[in-house]
């Protein structure tokens, strides 16, 4: 037995998870795809004396087209968002997202609220629904709540979930015409948690200026960090390479925060970071100018 | 604290019924509790892929899944595959280009790759690499893999 005695629970709906988590409060756990927590009770890094097991919950794992966008119930496993021909078409970053996270096997069994809820900002779903803008529903046994993506992530592992709570939808607004967008990460081996990334969306107006400009990098802090010094060089600009390379370096070199580990030192992060934000710049760029 | 918990479960088409302690992983509850020692147990943090098993036809991690969380469904693990006098083309293709030295990974690879062949008839080499990346193989270099799977591929679909 490599995980810690819990007592385990595999309710079928809803309200009955909330139930739980209200009586055991931080106690328990809750167990989504299981793909990182379970990792961490296998080193007993975790040990919750409650396991309430949200699989067999059937209402968790719709995707809906809503008039701006999608919305993905929290259960949506990781290779079903993959395949899903709707969010491929409304929402492109997220389906090109899909693949460049973990293995095949992960994918099958993880999910998009359960790496949401995790919170490691590794994770390229932290920083892409940063980067779009996504809002979170929340629910206790009493009232639900949307959270901005924004203000969702807190720090390090860390979200705005109560232990009560649990995270029941996410909605993923597609992005206006003339948007481009691009997902660019730098691993150790394909699928690896990434040594640095980051998520690009920029929209022009009519003139082909930047009307507005987001960057978010993932293995950059304890969070999703969002690089609003770089974006405000190219807001209201005409796009050049000279531009770009000024936003990628104020972006590498003043406002992120990565650390030094086995994997890699700080420095090489920030020049990865450098590199990976003029190209995913120059890509999203691209994309805005050819969609009209 | 003493829990258990009832399971009914499908491997390689034979139903199980067992109670278990809820912590027990697929992978423990699958060598231990059946005997099914095909499936390998490697990093057990999902990293190796050595535990991989089908999970109603869908390769996942053994090492992280909890037993109570199979109840009701169906697996498949190498033992599912083929016999000693009657190997599955792809367990054939293994052994006829050498795709295994110490053969730790080999369960694990084979049914990560069952059905990727039987939706991906036909795979690049780039695209092979691409299916095997869950899983490592710290004997062959890979290379005797990826000539297992191209020689699979044909003779699979000839």
């Amino acid at each position: 037995m490599k995980p810690a005695p819990f007592k385990y629970y595999a309710p079928t709906t809803v309200p009955e998870v909330l139930s739980i988590l209200k009586e055991h409060g931080y106690d328990a756990k809750v167990l989504a795809g299981g793909q990182s927590l379970v990792p961490m009770m296998n080193f007993r890094l975790v040990q919750p004396a409650v396991l309430v097991d949200i699989n067999n919950i059937p209402d968790l794992s719709y995707i809906q087209n809503y008039e701006k966008g999608i919305r993905l119930g929290a259960m949506v496993r990781h290779s079903q968002a993959e395949h899903d021909s709707q969010i491929k078409e409304r929402v492109p970053l997220l389906h090109e997202t899909m693949p460049q996270i973990a293995t095949t096997q992960i994918r099958n069994r993880g999910t998009i609220g359960g790496s949401l809820a995790h919170a490691d900002p590794s994770a390229e779903l932290v920083a892409v629904t940063t980067a779009l803008k996504a809002r979170f529903k929340i629910q206790n046994l009493e009232a639900e709540r949307w959270v901005p993506a924004s203000e969702f992530f807190v720090g390090l592992l860390m979200t705005t979930l109560e232990p009560e709570e649990l995270l029941i939808e996410i909605e993923i607004p597609g992005l206006p015409s003339r948007s481009g967008w691009s997902l660019k990460e730098v691993a150790r081996r394909p699928h690896d948690f990434a040594l640095m990334g980051v998520a690009a969306v920029l929209t022009l107006d009519k003139k082909d200026r930047c009307q507005s400009a987001r960057l978010v990098y993932l293995s950059a802090g304890d969070g999703p960090l969002v690089a609003e010094e770089a974006a405000a060089l190219l807001q209201d600009q005409e796009i050049s390479e000279d531009l770009i390379n000024a936003a990628a370096e104020k972006a590498a070199t003043e406002e992120i925060d990565p650390g030094s580990d086995i994997h890699a030192t700080a420095d090489f992060r920030r020049h990865l970071a450098n590199v990976l934000t003029r190209r995913a710049l120059a890509e999203a760029y691209q994309r805005a100018k050819g969609g009209k | 604290m003493e829990n258990t918990f009832a399971i009914s479960v499908t491997v390689n088409g034979t139903p199980y019924q067992r109670s278990v302690d809820p912590r027990t992983l697929l992978s423990d509850f699958l060598r231990y509790d059946l005997g099914l020692t095909g499936t390998h147990v490697g990093c057990e943090h999902g990293v190796c892929g050595a535990c991989t098993v089908l999970l109603d036809g869908e390769p996942v991690r053994s090492c992280l899944l909890f037993a109570p969380q199979v109840d009701g469904h169906e697996i498949l693990t190498v033992e599912g595959l083929g016999t000693l006098d009657d190997l599955h083309p792809l367990q054939e293709a293994f052994r006829e280009t050498h795709a295994l030295q110490c053969g730790f990974c080999t369960p694990g690879i084979l049914t990560t790759l069952l059905p990727y062949l039987e939706e991906n008839p036909n795979p690049t080499e780039e695209e092979i690499r691409e299916a095997i990346s869950g899983n490592l193989c710290r004997c062959t270099g890979y290379q005797h893999i990826i000539d297992a799977v191209k020689l699979a591929a044909e003779n699979m679909n000839p």
